[in-house]
């Protein structure tokens, strides 16, 4: 088996014509689909309600009045496309009828609550690595939890912050602070433990403090367990962030506006805030990415 | 791939590997490895034969090639008189690899059974068979037990009593003992030794350990690295029946010191 | 890692009654303290109550060291986790009495189980609706496809290398959107709901199948082509086998996925009945007491289903390190 060499890398615009034509092509079966699913779904309220009653029409007619409706049951890409366009630029930035202006709302609960959920992470998987009375007694429930819909308690939070009198970003905030915490804190517990008996010996016969083997071996051993976990986390947290927007009455931010879209039958507006939010949630993960490569950039693959 | 040239007929039958001017070059264009170089070798039915040499040699390579698991860029190979391909679909071999390989969701019985289960046999006979081998191989007993529960030597009887179970003419072993403690070792080239000596199989086996390739084989093939080629072939004169004491006998030390000059000369050359 | 002090082996007679004391005790005082009137909320909380109360705490939490600190069986860390759920509970219990917060807030526990008794009718209607047909309808269809789809595109590179990435990065959208949508296609009623569950675990599963099935390894696949085995025979021997772990996770996350998914899809409008739906509604209506209960319910589904799938784990991957147990 020694015998095998390896052949050297091929070049980029190799590299990425082999790996980025496949997902074009994908994509691109996927926009097809998209308008044939249009007008197959859309036909019987084009016949209905759009094209002539008395006078004879073709299927060209039909193609063409499908991709074109008002309150389509499915609207075409382009539909969809422009509208997003129409309302990125033809309205400042403040409007609520810009797109943009949700998807700062939406954004900043999930940022601020993606922060804290984070910090208080990273501060209890320490603590929880530190004593064997948290690791016994509470990491279970903290573990336990991930198999439970914790996202089903958002109504709850939001009543009581209500009551409070918190309004606004902080109950959104906070419904995201805890979906990005379980996943960081059974991370970095995993993290933490993760250097092996040999590395944590060679630390004890240095004489290191336990916050000097905290700082210089298990902190940057768990950094690689970290960031996943923070991709899912970010993740988590918009979804939170969205669904928190639904019982508030539906003021600003994507889920808000998913949910006026479907009370007034608005079926282009939910598709647009629908592209918006995957939109967001892609570019807050690829944000983490970076970040990620970033910070391991001078580590090798094991 | 395989550049098939005539053979005669009459005295190529007989023989259980043939190999002619084969040669293996990967990645031609641009930065050449030669794997195997003008290799010939034939190897008889009923042979112990080692290949032995430093890392690079192509013993591997030539195994592999013999096994239809890789493929040569120019000359000739028979197993059994036909091309590897066909031998490998004839089920003509079987492969020992360096590691057990054994199915972790299967038992040991199960492990066994495996390619008898492919090439189609019955349910009934599958098993006969399969308890027969680990028989063989002393493992009675621990047909129930998963591979993890079983000790490193263990499990590589386990992968023998496999490629053995369903009876090919030819074995080849990929270094099977390299990753087993001297003294695990050992036993099972003792055991090797005495599987062969009742059964007389071609056995085509690749090490790296001049003691055991001596202890084992009735011809040794010393290979030496860039551009993989044979050295030296070696025939061994001790007799076939074999017990580890003779280890110490002054005709093994020579054909060793034989097989070590070759080495040494392969690495000068 | 720090110890809960010398070595707390609970083998010497003398040390094991006085964890049993510490650890006992300050349950029954507890519940003793429960039934004072000073706790019960028929009077305003003094100072008394107050220091009672940091004492219990403390107590309690010297127990729960003291248990955290047993070693020797697995036992010992369950009851330290569970112990500890006690007294959380517990403190609930007399916070919410004695400071008499109002429901609307949190409720006591007590009153959350007693809404649930009383409303376990109107629960089980929402749990049928949910979970039974939405939750496992969705799940199955969605996992099954996922599955069915990475099999059929496992001799198509081509395929693959295009879907994996697109596969991949559906995990960072919010697929639960597209509820409203799925309420458009299918109306109000469960399979719209069940459409969006099915959404949300075709692709985990899709890529968890086609990680399996390369999983491998090369030995054992150079071993089946030395048996001449076909296609066929060594996906069902070899490839299927060794990717059933990765497999039996993608099922694991799909589970909490597709209740998750089911929930949320409610709260975007259902009928009459579901656990999103009571949660959503019950909430607007400040209800808490059910709202709580029907949280209650989702949560040991959530767990049930987790627990049953780790046996399911147990029975099927045995033989994998990772359910084994080692690293």
């Amino acid at each position: 088996m020694a015998t095998t060499t390896s052949l050297p890398a091929p070049p980029l615009g190799q590299r990425l014509v082999q790996q980025g034509l496949p997902v074009l092509v994908v994509l691109g079966a996927i926009v097809l689909l998209w308008y044939g699913l249009t007008v197959w779904l859309n036909a019987a309220g084009a016949i209905e309600r759009v094209l002539p009653s008395d006078s004879p029409w073709t299927w060209q007619d039909l193609v063409a009045a499908t991709m074109d409706m008002q309150r389509p049951v499915m609207p075409a890409p382009h539909q969809v496309a422009t509208d997003l366009y129409t309302s990125l630029t033809g309205n400042p930035l403040d409007s609520p009828r810009n797109l943009l202006f949700h998807v700062a709302v939406t954004a900043q609960s999930t940022l601020v609550g993606f922060v804290m959920g984070t910090v208080l992470g990273l501060v209890l998987s320490v603590c929880i690595v530190h004593s064997r009375t948290l690791d016994r007694a509470l990491l279970p429930w903290i573990v336990a939890s991930q198999s439970v819909p914790v996202l089903a308690i958002a109504p709850i939070v939001l009543v009581i912050l209500g009551s409070m009198g918190l309004a606004g970003v902080a109950p959104k905030a906070v419904i995201a602070m805890y979906l990005c915490f379980f996943p960081v804190t059974v991370a970095m517990v995993q993290g933490l433990r993760s250097p092996q008996v040999i590395e944590t010996e060679m630390m004890h016969t240095y004489a290191a403090s336990r916050w000097q083997a905290l700082w210089m071996l298990r902190l940057p051993a768990a950094l690689p367990f970290l960031f996943p976990a923070l991709r899912v986390g970010i993740a988590a947290g918009l979804v939170g962030a969205m669904v928190a927007e639904l019982p508030t009455g539906a003021q600003a931010g994507l889920g808000a506006r998913l949910l006026t879209g479907s009370y007034y039958g608005q079926t282009v507006q939910i598709w647009s805030a629908l592209v918006m939010s995957a939109l967001l949630g892609l570019v807050l993960t690829a944000i983490m990415a970076g970040i990620e490569t970033l910070a391991l950039r001078h580590r090798r693959q094991a | 791939m395989t550049a098939r040239q005539p053979s005669t007929p009459a005295t190529d039958a007989a023989l259980a590997v043939e190999v002619r001017n084969a040669s293996l070059i990967y990645n031609p264009q641009e930065a050449p490895v030669h794997a195997l170089s003008d290799i010939d070798l034939a190897i008889r039915p009923g042979e112990f034969v080692s290949l032995i040499g430093p890392s690079g040699c192509g013993k591997t390579t030539l195994l592999r090639v013999i096994a239809d698991l890789e493929h040569i860029t120019s000359g000739s190979v028979l197993v059994n008189g036909v091309s590897p391909h066909d031998a490998r679909l004839a089920r003509a071999y079987g492969y020992v690899f360096q590691a057990p390989a054994l199915f972790p969701w299967r038992t040991v019985l199960g492990n066994v059974r495996l390619p008898l289960q492919i090439q189609g046999r019955s349910a009934d006979e599958s098993h006969r068979i399969a308890m027969e081998q680990l028989a063989r191989v002393g493992l009675t007993g621990f047909e129930g037990k998963y591979p993890w529960q079983l000790s490193g030597g263990m499990q590589q009887r386990v992968s023998i009593a496999r490629a053995l179970s369903f009876e090919p003419r030819i074995l080849m072993m990929d270094e099977p003992f390299g990753a087993l403690d001297e003294i695990t070792r050992d036993r099972l080239n003792e055991q090797l030794q005495q599987l062969w000596q009742r059964e007389r199989r071609t056995v085509v086996f690749v090490t790296h350990s001049i003691a055991e390739a001596v202890y084992l084989s009735s011809r040794i093939v010393v290979m030496s690295p860039r551009p993989g080629r044979i050295v030296r072939v070696i025939d061994s004169p001790l007799p076939d029946a074999r017990t580890l004491d003779m280890r110490d006998s002054p005709e093994f030390v020579a054909v060793a010191h034989a097989v070590r000059e070759a080495l040494a000369d392969g690495h000068h050359d | 890692m720090s110890t809960a002090g010398p070595a707390a082996s609970p083998r010497s007679e003398p040390r094991r009654q006085r964890s049993f004391l510490l650890i006992v005790g300050p349950l029954v005082l507890g519940a003793l303290f429960l039934m004072a009137p000073m706790a019960n909320g028929q009077q305003p909380v003094g100072t008394t109550f107050w220091v009672a109360t940091l004492a219990l705490a403390a107590l309690a939490v010297a127990g729960i060291r003291r248990m955290a600190g047993f070693e020797g069986r697995p036992l010992y860390a369950t009851l330290t986790a569970a112990l500890f759920g006690v007294w959380v509970v517990y403190f609930w219990q007399l916070l919410t009495v004695a400071l008499a917060v109002p429901q609307v807030l949190l409720p006591a526990p007590w009153l959350i189980v007693l809404s649930l008794v009383e409303n376990l009718s109107r629960l089980g209607n929402d749990f049928t609706q949910t979970v039974v047909k939405a939750v496992i309808i969705g799940w199955v269809l969605g996992s099954g496809l996922g599955f069915l789809v990475a099999v059929a595109i496992d001799r198509m590179p081509f395929l693959q290398r295009g879907l994996l990435p697109i596969a991949s990065l559906t995990s960072t959208i919010p697929l639960v959107g597209v509820a409203p949508i799925a309420v458009m296609w299918f109306g109000f009623d469960w399979p719209s709901k069940a459409a969006v569950v099915v959404l949300m675990t075709f692709f985990p599963m899709l890529v968890s199948t086609l990680a399996g099935l390369q999983a491998s390894n090369r030995l054992e696949r150079e071993l089946m082509h030395s048996y001449a085995a076909s296609y066929g025979r060594t996906l069902w021997s070899l490839r299927l086998p060794a990717a059933l772990p990765f497999m039996i996770g993608a099922l694991k996350v799909n589970a909490t996925l597709a209740l998750i998914g089911a929930i949320v899809a409610e709260f975007f409008g259902s009928p009459t009945s579901g656990l999103g739906f009571r949660i959503s509604t019950e909430a607007t209506k400040m209800n808490m007491t059910l709202v709580w209960a029907a949280v209650v319910v989702a949560a040991v589904t959530g767990s049930v289903a987790y627990a049953l799938l780790v046996a399911l784990e147990r029975r099927v991957a045995f033989w994998h390190p990772s359910v084994r147990g080692k690293k």
